[in-house]
């Protein structure tokens, strides 16, 4: 059973790399688009950060030096990713459930980080550390999940955009950690402990024994982690593109060389589009559409 | 009795009546004067003749007018048409503009419902199921993995069930304009989704595939504007005897001579007005070019096509028509070789031509393109024009523009304008990139047909409309003049519009107008009493 794990969590975490690299890749090898920016920008001038001013408030902003101001996304983007800021902000009953859920997750991902560097340090020194990240981790993910869960269920607003697998998806949450918490706690005597487990997995020693329960939540837990990057809750890749790519894209087009090609290579795409007024019929580019008037000729 | 919420499968109902009817009673409360259901403006339903003609089996109004096909034949070949215009929005060739936020949107939404609550439609209208945000979303989303990846059962248990036929497709055309395109929405979502772009998108498909737009913003707005030059219909010979009579006018109301310089080649500053202006407030390019000519600018007009009309209708609706006329701004200014443009009072001619356009103008066409709201501050501030502030003494109030605001970042220099000038200057809450759409966004502000501008000043506007009246709180009294500043002239033309439906300037003298006119109207060296408080 101990290799059945171990090939299982493997296996997952192999999907679960891969599918994260295609989706990644997948959307950002999509073409260049026009730019659709949402204020604030936390990369702005930081006196215009405070109000969400972009460059534009500056007479001849083409002619000042650009500035890039890192900190400002690093600001924003720390308190967004550990904390849910922004959904603490616009809903926060939701936050209340969330953010346990998310925190509960990143405690989990601290704890697998900790086990693998004791693994290869060679101590047991964080033993406490990771007891306690594990612990709560566990504690916090089923707690969010099951009030996420209540709310999607109860909720007359979720009702039209819930579908069964939002349901599922909860509900896998609560029984994957439940199984793990359950499984490490009721272990017994002869469970050499989580290091152990680790340090088995990692050198393919199949002699550890594993407990049932335990077993299984390891592998509904590797299923889980291979599940994820096919499904929406992905957004941890999308939402690197949702912000630095889309709301905070703000590179004008001067100057940059780099740019310059891209928009030069979407002008020769060659729609398709149907309407009449449009005037595509598949070999015409872009850039000749764009110069065509559909209007000359036609009556004043 | 609460009613039933629509459900998505029933945009598909065949059924020849309206999903919902809005009743005064059932929308968001308004502070006094329209503070009962019974002080508000009295709604008609749409006509039986239009129910008759025409698609409009949404919500008893109708933006897009669309002929009811005849026979079942028609209706599976306009279906045909929008599967194919589907697969279109998600192939690079054809919609490389928007491809990769559509996409993150489609495949990224948690459904948690965060956005709901910031917007204005969606809650004006009482939390009416079909306006929320993320409802013609989650229909194009199902539509998305059924048809175009091809999904099977996994899949619709996954992202969820949908059927496709005609009234489907009908409905979500109506649905698609019943959208501002703020994106404050999008400002609140944790993910990045965005649900504005979903309705610009399907407007696209629609236009784009289908040939389908309301006639005021395709047929009246970008067609005519390539055509003539203007979406006004007036010609450039039109449109230079209209600045004359203003010139003239404003240098006899302000004592001082005004002329307005034409195709000044080399100029600093190519002025582009949106044309609306000309014709419905010529005190506002009038103005412009007082104080442009006061503070020592070398600047000019163009009578070069759409040279003197900044407005761009396919920001909207059509990425072509869009391209079209953002190409024709910059080769007036290329032709004039000027140093920059500098766009009027006109949100959507800003984010057009400065923001989106940025990425479709190459070479010598990229001109820099700047606001005048900068332009402005910059000669307010360094005091090149003489100011008395105590000329503007009375209550004003600021609206954000969406396009200038929160999709441009423009918030702060019209600010130190006006708290500059006008000592009573006061804020509506909630403002700056936080604004709420005045409403007419996206092209509602000229989209009237049958009973569609009662469902805008009802809804759309009516966060606005409370935002204005709570801005005046505490001096409603008729007795004090009152004005809304608006440095946009779709806001602009919403606003004055809404203040006539509701009687506020009858019952309270709220007034409405741009920015440049209460500079002037500061102006030490005009003759006092510049701006009328006059209905218009
Ligand atoms: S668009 Fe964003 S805020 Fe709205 S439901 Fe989807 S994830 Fe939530
Ligand atoms: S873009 Fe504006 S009007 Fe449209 S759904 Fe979002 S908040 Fe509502």
């Amino acid at each position: 059973m101990t290799l059945a794990v171990y090939v299982i969590i493997y296996a997952a975490a192999l999907v679960f790399l891969i599918a994260s690299v295609v989706r990644a890749v997948r959307y950002a090898r999509l073409p260049l688009h026009l730019r659709w920016e949402l204020y604030p920008v936390p990369h702005e001038e930081p006196e215009r950060v405070k109000h969400g001013g972009s460059y534009f408030e500056k007479v001849d902003w083409w002619e000042k030096p650009t500035h890039f101001n890192w900190w400002g996304e690093v600001k924003f983007m720390t308190p967004e990713m550990l904390f849910l800021k922004g959904l603490w902000e616009f809903n926060r009953s939701l936050w209340f459930r969330s953010f346990p859920f998310h925190f509960g997750l990143y405690l989990v991902l601290a704890t697998i980080g900790l086990l693998i560097a004791s693994v290869l340090i060679g101590t047991s020194a964080l033993h406490a550390c990771y007891m306690l990240t594990g612990i709560a981790g566990a504690a916090l993910t089923v707690a969010g999940a099951l009030g996420l869960l209540l709310r999607r269920l109860t909720d007359p607003n979720l009702k039209n955009g819930t579908t069964p697998a939002d349901i599922f998806n909860l509900v896998f949450f609560v029984v994957v950690f439940g199984l793990l918490a359950a499984g490490y706690l009721t272990a017994g005597a002869s469970f050499p402990g989580m290091l152990v487990l680790v340090h088995g997995l990692l050198t393919f020693n199949v002699s550890v024994d594993i407990p049932l329960v335990l077993a299984a939540g390891l592998v509904l837990g590797a299923l889980l982690a291979a599940y994820i990057p096919l499904t929406h809750m992905s957004h941890f890749i999308a939402k690197y593109f949702t912000y630095h790519s889309i709301r905070w894209d703000d590179a004008p087009n001067r100057g940059d060389v780099r740019l310059a090609r891209r928009i030069a290579a979407n002008l020769t795409y060659r729609p398709t589009w149907a309407a009449p007024h449009i005037g595509a019929d598949g070999k015409k580019t872009w850039a000749e559409i764009a110069t065509t008037n559909p209007a000359s000729g036609t009556k004043k | 009795m609460k009613k039933a919420p629509v459900r998505l499968d029933d945009l598909a109902g065949a059924g020849k009546r309206p999903l919902i009817h809005l009743e005064n009673e059932d929308l968001m409360s308004l502070p006094a004067p329209l503070d009962h259901p019974s002080k508000d403006h009295n709604w008609p339903p749409l006509s039986a003749q239009a129910g008759e003609k025409f698609e409009c089996f949404l919500d008893d109004t109708c933006a897009v007018s669309i002929p009811q096909p005849k026979t079942k034949e028609e209706e599976d070949a306009l279906v045909a048409k929008f599967l194919s215009g589907l697969d279109k929005l998600f192939v690079k060739e054809n919609n490389w503009s928007f491809l990769q936020p559509l996409l993150l949107t489609m495949e990224h939404c948690a459904k948690c419902q965060t956005c709901s609550e910031a917007c204005h439609i969606y809650e004006a209208s009482g939390r009416e199921e079909i306006y929320r945000p993320t409802f013609r979303s989650e229909i194009l989303r199902r539509l998305y993995f059924k048809y175009v990846k091809h999904g099977g059962m996994l899949s619709s248990w996954q992202h969820g069930a949908i059927t496709l036929n005609w009234p489907l497709v009908a409905r979500l055309i109506e649905l698609s304009y019943r959208c501002n395109l703020c994106r404050r929405c999008a400002q609140t979502c944790p993910i990045g989704v965005d649900n504005g772009l979903v309705a610009h998108e399907l407007r696209k498909l629609f236009s784009q595939e289908m040939g389908i737009a309301p006639k005021e913003i395709h047929d009246n707005g970008s067609m005519l504007q390539l055509r003539v030059g203007s979406s006004t219909g007036m010609n450039s010979e039109v449109v230079k005897d209209n600045i004359e009579f203003i010139d003239e006018d404003i240098s006899e109301k302000a004592g001082i001579h005004v002329e307005t310089p034409w195709d000044v080649e080399g100029a600093d500053v190519l002025l582009i007005h949106n044309a609306g202006e000309i014709m419905a407030w010529p005190e506002n390019p009038g103005a412009f070019a007082l104080i442009l000519n006061a503070a020592g600018i070398k600047w000019t007009l163009s009578s070069e096509i759409a040279g003197y009309d900044s407005i761009n209708y396919g920001l909207w609706y059509d990425d072509a028509q869009f391209a079209r006329v953002a190409i024709k701004h910059a080769e007036a200014a290329k032709k004039l070789k000027v140093k920059k443009i500098v766009l009027g009072e006109c949100g959507h001619a800003h984010k057009a031509l400065s923001v989106i356009a940025d990425r479709i103008l190459t070479g010598d066409l990229n001109i820099p393109r700047e606001s005048s709201m900068t332009l402005l501050r910059d000669i307010v501030m360094s005091d090149r024009i003489k100011l008395d502030p105590s000329r503007n003494d009375f209550p004003v109030t600021l609206h954000d523009p969406c396009n200038l605001v929160r999709l441009m970042g423009v918030v702060e220099p019209q600010r130190e304008i006006v708290r500059k000038i006008c000592p009573k200057f006061r804020e509506m809450e909630p403002h700056g990139v936080d604004n709420y759409c005045c409403g007419g966004g996206s092209g509602f502000a000229i989209m009237s047909g049958h009973n569609f501008a009662d469902w805008r000043f009802h809804v759309s506007g009516r966060k606005k409309i409370e935002q204005i009246l709570n801005a005046f709180a505490n001096c409603t009294d008729a007795s004090i003049p009152k004005y809304v500043c608006a440095p946009c002239s779709n806001c602009k033309g919403m606003i004055r519009d809404m203040i006539a439906y509701y009687n506020l300037w009858e019952s309270n003298r709220i007034h409405y107008g741009g920015l440049v006119e209460l500079i002037v109207n500061a102006m030490v060296d005009v003759k006092p009493g510049f701006i009328d408080w006059e209905w218009r």
